[in-house]
């Protein structure tokens, strides 16, 4: 019996991600994997997978997917939005599980706050790896379904033909915040910039632009201008690297980053700050700071134990859904949200 | 010689840089590094990235802080000075039918130099290659001959085949995959320089050596046809650095 989720409708842009393609950028294969890791570990943790496994990357507008097997049990991760399941009255939130049976069809809601959701099913997606990841890596054509985002009429074979009723699970405080200040580390061409840029890049904010990709988040704001040239010698791009090319503009480089590089890079976004990046949207704004490498392990070592805080708040729900639970619930996760957008 | 510059890129990657130009004695310490690196890793190592001045290296914080492993790396660039390098020789058909080619005549309009002239030129001698970045499998080759060595195209392909050699700078290039791009096409290759299926997916690493060899139209024909058939074997010769 084979089982599956059959793509009914696409989304904006969905795509297999997982932790991404680790021990190949020497031959200049960019590593790829979720934008958002934090969001896809949860909802890996909500459908009881390793953290790891690979689930669909939601951008802004979700799919809608049609079960073709026993039953299944999916979870939605990062952003407001929720699962609309045709013919029952109330959407199953985010951050919550839920098991769905033969035929059932469903739809994912907009992100809301966020650019990026991830959706896990039970037992992950029965996809091979290529070159150790199921990441898709759309501009090479390889990896996740037939590398490339998906289509509809899409079937995306499932590793479970069905799963067992048990307590669904939810996190009681889902939200995922973005950071009042993005912290970076200079370099590690800072010296390439003139002293008024690096004050720019101190003081200024930025505003994320439409010509965001999964490459690269294009940011608007005063010039960061060149000492001198633009153009380096090409050499590694680090996640998170900001280089600045000819116009003065900042991107950010991300996930399907290029594995080198030829233009100078005035700062990095530091680790634990990255899956943040995953969750701004076109038009949203952006402030950065400066940290040291001290700054920033002890920050990597904060966040670690906010999100493992997080993952404790993790509790069996009844399997059956009440109108009554979903306002409760959607009322915590969504003032989580707001309250943490509205800072600054 | 002169230690290696450290610098951070984020608090997850450290960057040795040896120089700051296109420099074969500067790629040779980058990529005898990078070699040992990829035999012997130290702890918190994840991989590293040797470009033509530089090797980042990508490592775990939780592991390694920077000042260790920046320790670590400067004592095993010293070490490696001494090693004989031995490298391998590729010599790769291209045909530089007009078809393949779109840039031929200018670049010899450019260079005032033939057609047949510039396929000479470029075929003339055995390239470094540098790194690999860009896309996967694309080496950054060099030196090409001053004669041809012409700035990028101002405006971009939006489209560039799949197999097509190529030249920009004092750089030379094969296509792996269908690509936007600026540098100017002189043939095709029918060799796959870069198949995710294989174990070792780039045919090339950095410190190999390229000859081009030209074929002509029926060659390239017919060696791609043994390619997709998955008859053609490509055996690199040992040489010295």
């Amino acid at each position: 019996m084979t089982a599956s989720l059959r793509v009914v409708a696409p989304g904006m842009h969905t795509s297999i991600q997982d932790l991404g393609r680790t021990g190949f950028q020497h031959l200049g294969v960019p590593v790829s994997g979720a934008l958002d890791t934090e969001a896809l570990r949860l909802a890996n943790l909500l459908v009881g997978n390793a953290h790891g496994e690979a689930a669909l990357e939601i951008m802004h507008l979700g799919p809608t997917l049609e079960v073709c097997s026993e039953s299944v049990r999916i979870a939605l991760a990062g952003g407001s939005g929720t699962i609309e399941v045709e013919g029952q009255a109330q959407p199953v939130p985010g951050f919550h599980s839920v098991r769905l049976q033969r035929g059932d069809r469903f739809r994912v809601t907009a992100s809301g706050e966020s650019a990026t959701a991830y959706l896990a099913v039970e037992g992950g997606f029965d996809i091979a790896e290529v070159l150790s990841s199921r990441s898709t890596y759309a501009r090479g054509g390889f990896g996740g379904h037939f590398g490339r985002a998906l289509d509809a009429g899409d079937v995306l074979p499932l590793r479970r033909c069905q799963v067992e009723t048990r307590p669904e699970r939810m996190l009681t405080q889902g939200g995922l915040p973005r950071p009042e200040r993005v912290r970076v580390i200079l370099g590690p061409q800072d010296d390439y910039f003139t002293h008024s840029a690096i004050d720019a890049l101190r003081e200024s904010t930025y505003r994320v632009s439409r010509a965001t990709d999964r490459m690269g988040m294009r940011l608007e704001g005063p010039a960061l201008s060149h000492r001198d040239q633009f153009n380096i010698v090409s050499d590694g791009i680090a996640p998170g690297a900001i280089q600045v090319p000819g116009d003065a503009q900042p991107i950010i480089l991300l996930a399907d980053r290029q594995t080198t590089g030829g233009y100078p890079k005035i700062a990095t976004v530091i680790s634990c700050d990255l899956p943040a990046l995953g969750r701004l949207r076109p038009g949203d704004e952006i402030r950065f700071e400066t940290v040291t490498l001290e700054a920033a392990a002890e920050a990597r070592r904060e966040a670690k134990k906010r999100f493992a805080r997080l993952c404790k708040t993790l509790t069996h729900v009844n399997t059956e859904w009440t109108p009554d639970e979903y306002l409760l619930h959607s009322e915590n996760i969504i003032g989580g949200v707001v309250h943490a957008t509205e800072v600054d | 010689m002169t230690e290696p510059r450290l610098l951070a890129s984020g608090d997850t990657v450290l960057v040795l840089e040896f120089g700051d130009a296109i420099d074969w004695r500067i790629s040779r310490r980058v990529n005898a590094l990078e070699r040992r690196l990829r035999r012997d890793p130290p702890a918190g190592v994840i991989e590293t990235v040797p470009t033509f001045r530089s090797l980042a290296v990508h490592y775990d914080p939780d592991t390694v802080s920077f000042d260790a492993l920046g320790e670590q790396l400067c004592l095993m660039a010293e070490e490696v000075e001494a090693e004989d390098a031995h490298t391998l020789l590729w010599r790769i058909p291209g045909c530089y039918d007009a078809e393949f080619g779109p840039d031929l005549l200018a670049v010899g309009e450019k260079a005032g130099l033939t057609t047949d002239q510039v396929v000479e030129c470029h075929a003339s001698r055995a390239y470094i290659v540098y790194m690999m970045g860009f896309l996967p499998g694309f080496p950054y080759m060099g030196n090409v001959p001053d004669a041809i060595a012409l700035p990028r195209l101002e405006t971009p392909r939006t489209r560039v085949p799949k197999g097509s050699i190529a030249i920009a700078t004092s750089m030379t290039a094969v296509y792996t995959l269908e690509s936007p791009g600026g540098w100017h096409i002189l043939g095709r290759t029918p060799i796959r320089f870069f198949d995710v299926a294989d174990p070792s997916p780039a045919l090339l690493s950095p410190g190999d050596k390229v000859i081009f060899e030209p074929v002509s139209r029926d060659v390239f024909e017919r060696i791609t046809a043994q390619v997709a058939a998955g008859e053609y074997a490509l055996t690199p010769e040992k040489v010295t650095a």
